[in-house]
């Protein structure tokens, strides 16, 4: 083993109201593949792009070849021979591979021309080096996510990058194609390249790695080579935390059940879903991100209509293409990203919560005026709302005060089941806490809750059964008094091994 | 639960203060009219605000203004309709067409004698039918608002030039039609100009019935959530295509009627009429306040808007200011406003 090729030392960075980095190490050494592990938020992808250049940090240092330097955008990571392969792949579809390859430093002709003749024989010399079969002439968007996926590492290749950082490369490409993309890891690594691997799936982290790092919340909690490590020591090294909040789920009369959800089937996130949810109960709905969480409620919900599967409310089915006919079924949904689907930032705080209530708030057409401004007025009072008035743009609001408009929103509809889809993602902590009290209150009212969280201990803490998600799937259930975090991250991350065993 | 007073229930609403800027801000449209229709009056010695001319100006400014309205529905959703000069045409020359005087040497339809309801009737339709196709082709064939109506744009004025054949304008109109762009309503027989020009007074009413639909019912609020964010609007079970199908329709509808006004007022349906109209609605609406940027917009706005419009236009001519001028004049508008309302959003963001 050489000297250390890349040296973070005591990293810090803070994100408005969270601290996403505190004093975090990682060393690499070159032709080694080092694994990240850790759950949602635990802060690997930050880390990573700050090393790629892409944040800048707080706090702390990078050394390479054990010299100090200062990033401050993705080009001085590039310069310091580092590339990232990002989870979503960032290329324009239009173009050539060579051309992506070569974005913005062109090969040029002698006459100062862009000689597109140039750059395709120089991507066929690395593709021909590194055995990859694509032509280098084909559009990008003719190819798959894993030949995408090789041109971004033929792309890294090509700027001569010493260190490459691939962020859960394996999330959307078929088994085969993961062999595949191990064995150009390898290569690399013979040829001294330095790989970041992050995943969530055990068998890759064994199957490929030579150390380990495992983060949690932010902090760095060990690092290992990957032959000391086993599955169980992984996972609770992942999520050895105490559970050190409240939640204050109230006891809740659990009564018939209300939602059924047979095969819900769409796409690849999506796959034969079925669940039941029963009054004055909470499910919560575990899982990693890109597990299909989010996607089947939305699915359920009709923001993306079903390809098969049944809805029952109550014991008679339901049609729902679009939203509005889960509204008039009684559904709500409290979607996960506030900014880009929930709010309606310029409209006043009133517009927005009596939004989905509009029907039940109008006679004939014309707007009960006084009932709105009544009816929000308790909403105000009831969940403690800041805000200067009524008629403030919402957008002016804080996130947490956002999220109780569109609670309220949902709540005006008066549904007998209600989706909250993060229900406390970036809040402050009152906020959060406050939410909890309204999510118990709520189900102690008879009204049947679905929450998908990120955080183990809100899910822990809230759900009266969770339902584990993995690749689309139903992986498992777990009751109340059985749930632990290891239990549940190991159902997350078991259909992994599952389809390797 | 939401009913029971909670431990925080004393939380106060902070009173707000009297925001000077804000004020200022909102209402600074109607400064800038008052400014103009002064600063005119004396440039033009008097000219300007001689009752004969403001009539003049306020009936011009129906045509702008009862379109704008329309558009001011269009803009707050994000949309823009490119298509309503070109219908404004075509329901021009259809109406005109019914409501020649029968056995005149130039009519469309020879020995057919229908009603002036029926004349009205068609150009509304006209309208209506090519505003219902823009809202098609934007709802349900996702074009881009501006594409679909750049197209309607050059069908609806193609059109009208096939509709008129030899390019002939059809003159020669009854009078109950020609009353709708010439007459007065609630006048003194005894008093000279006495009474409401027609279009004065069917604009007034398109404005009233608009502000009341955008502000007091829930067809209204549809239309801010959609302009405010259109994928949370449809979360929260707004129908967003049947919305957008019926805003489109009233657009093209309001731009039919207008029309009709038009060629009632010169007593000719021609089909070049209306050309470029949908530049000074646009600029109308955009310096009234409404956003670019959707989620916007009030109809008196539009309204003081248009009447800016056409107290510029008008006092330009009296000035002798060329033609031409006056196009770039008004662009330099446009422009003005359009950075105005990037100022404010950007403030509040």
């Amino acid at each position: 083993m050489g000297e250390y090729i890349v040296e973070m030392k005591g990293i810090t960075k803070r994100f408005p109201g969270v601290l996403a980095l505190n004093n975090v190490q990682l060393n690499l050494r070159p032709g080694l593949v080092h694994s990240l592990m850790g759950e949602n938020g635990a802060g690997k992808s930050t880390l990573m792009k700050i090393l790629a250049g892409v944040y800048t940090l707080d706090e702390g240092q990078i050394l390479i070849n054990g010299q100090p330097v200062k990033m401050s955008n993705p080009l001085d990571g590039l310069a310091n021979g580092i590339s990232m392969i990002h989870q979503e792949l960032m290329f324009i579809p239009e173009l050539s591979a060579a051309e992506n390859i070569y974005l913005g430093r062109e090969l040029r002709t002698k006459a100062g021309l862009v000689s597109k003749k140039l750059m395709i024989a120089e991507t066929q010399k690395v593709f021909d080096r590194w055995k990859i079969s694509i032509d280098p002439a084909a559009q990008m968007k003719t190819l798959s996510v894993a030949q995408a996926q090789m041109v971004e590492i033929a792309k890294a290749i090509a700027f001569k990058s010493k260190i490459i950082i691939m962020d859960e490369p394996t999330s959307a490409i078929t088994e085969r194609e993961v062999a595949r993309l191990h064995e150009m890891i390898r290569d690399l690594r013979s040829a001294g390249t330095a790989i970041i691997y992050i995943t969530h799936k055990m068998d890759e982290v064994f199957a490929i790695s030579d150390e380990v790092t495992v983060f949690r919340d932010g902090t760095w909690v060990a690092t290992d080579k990957a032959s000391n490590m086993t599955r169980d020591k992984l996972i609770s090294l992942m999520v050895g935390r105490e559970l050190n909040q409240l939640f204050p789920k109230a006891d809740a009369k659990i009564g018939d059940v209300i939602l059924e959800v047979e095969g819900l089937t769409r796409g690849r996130l999506v796959k034969n879903v079925s669940f039941n949810v029963r009054r004055g109960e909470i499910l919560g709905i575990a899982g990693l991100m890109g597990s299909g969480r989010s996607e089947v409620l939305e699915t359920l919900f009709g923001i993306y209509p079903a390809e098969s599967g049944t809805v029952k409310v109550n014991g008679k089915v339901v049609k729902i293409r679009e939203p509005h006919q889960a509204i008039e079924a009684g559904i709500g949904l409290l979607t996960e990203d506030r900014k880009k689907t929930g709010i309606m930032g310029v409209l006043s705080v009133r517009d927005n919560m009596s939004m989905a209530a509009i029907d039940r708030f109008s006679f004939m057409g014309v707007l009960r005026r006084p009932m709105i401004d009544r009816e929000c007025e308790e909403q105000r009072v009831a969940l403690a709302l800041k805000t200067p008035s009524l008629n403030q743009q919402i957008q002016n609001l804080s996130g947490g005060n956002q999220q109780k408009v569109l609670l309220s929103r949902w709540l005006l509809t008066d549904p007998d089941i209600l989706i909250i889809d993060e229900p406390t993602r970036g809040i402050d902590v009152g906020a959060k806490s406050e939410i909890h009290r309204l999510m118990g209150e709520l189900a102690k009212q008879g009204k049947a809750i679905i929450m998908v969280s990120s955080e183990m201990p809100e899910i822990l803490g809230m759900s009266d059964r969770v339902m584990v998600m993995c690749e689309g799937q139903m992986v498992g259930e777990v009751d109340r008094k059985d749930a632990t975090q290891e239990k549940i991250m190991e159902l997350a991350t078991r259909f992994a091994d599952e389809a390797v065993a | 639960m939401t009913k029971e007073p909670t431990a925080t229930s004393a939380i106060p609403v902070v009173k707000k203060k009297f925001d000077l800027a804000n004020f200022a801000r909102t209402y600074m449209i109607i400064g800038v009219l008052i400014l103009f229709v002064v600063a005119l009056a004396i440039m033009t010695e008097g000219n300007s605000i001689d009752p004969v001319n403001l009539v003049n100006v306020i009936r011009q400014v129906s045509a702008i203004g009862i379109i704008g309205v329309g558009m001011t529905f269009v803009i707050i959703t994000l949309g823009i309709d490119l298509s309503v000069g070109s219908i404004l045409g075509l329901s021009a020359v259809v109406a005109a067409s019914l409501a020649q005087n029968p056995g005149g040497s130039l009519v469309k339809f020879e020995g057919i004698d229908v009603p002036v309801i029926v004349a009205v009737l068609a150009g509304l339709g006209v309208g209506a039918l090519a505003g219902f196709t823009n809202g098609i082709l934007i709802a349900k064939f996702r074009l881009a608002p501006f594409i679909a109506t750049l197209g309607m744009m050059s069908i609806a004025r193609g059109l009208a030039y096939i509709y008129t054949g030899d390019g002939r304008p059809f003159s020669d109109l009854k009078d109950d039609y020609n009353f709708m762009g010439q007459g007065y309503l609630f006048s003194d027989p005894n008093v000279r100009l006495s009474g409401i020009p027609v279009p004065v007074v069917l604009f007034i009413a398109v404005a009233l019935i608009a502000t009341f639909i955008l502000s007091y019912t829930k067809f209204g609020r549809y239309t801010y959530a959609i302009g405010g964010n259109e994928v949370a609007a449809r979360v929260s079970g707004i129908r967003i295509p049947r919305v957008t199908i019926i805003i489109y329709t009233l657009s093209g509808l309001l731009a039919g009627l207008a029309g009709i006004l038009w060629s009632a007022r010169i007593g000719s349906g021609n089909s070049t009429l209306g050309q470029g109209i949908e530049l000074d609605a646009i600029t109308a609406v955009i310096v009234g306040g409404t956003s670019f940027k959707g989620g916007i917009g009030k109809i008196w706005g539009t309204v003081v808007g248009a009447l800016l419009i056409g107290t510029i236009n008008n006092g330009l001519d009296l000035l002798n200011v060329s033609p031409f001028l006056q196009i770039v004049v008004k662009g330099c508008i446009i422009i003005v406003a359009i950075i105005i309302d990037e100022r404010k959003n950007s403030k509040k963001a």
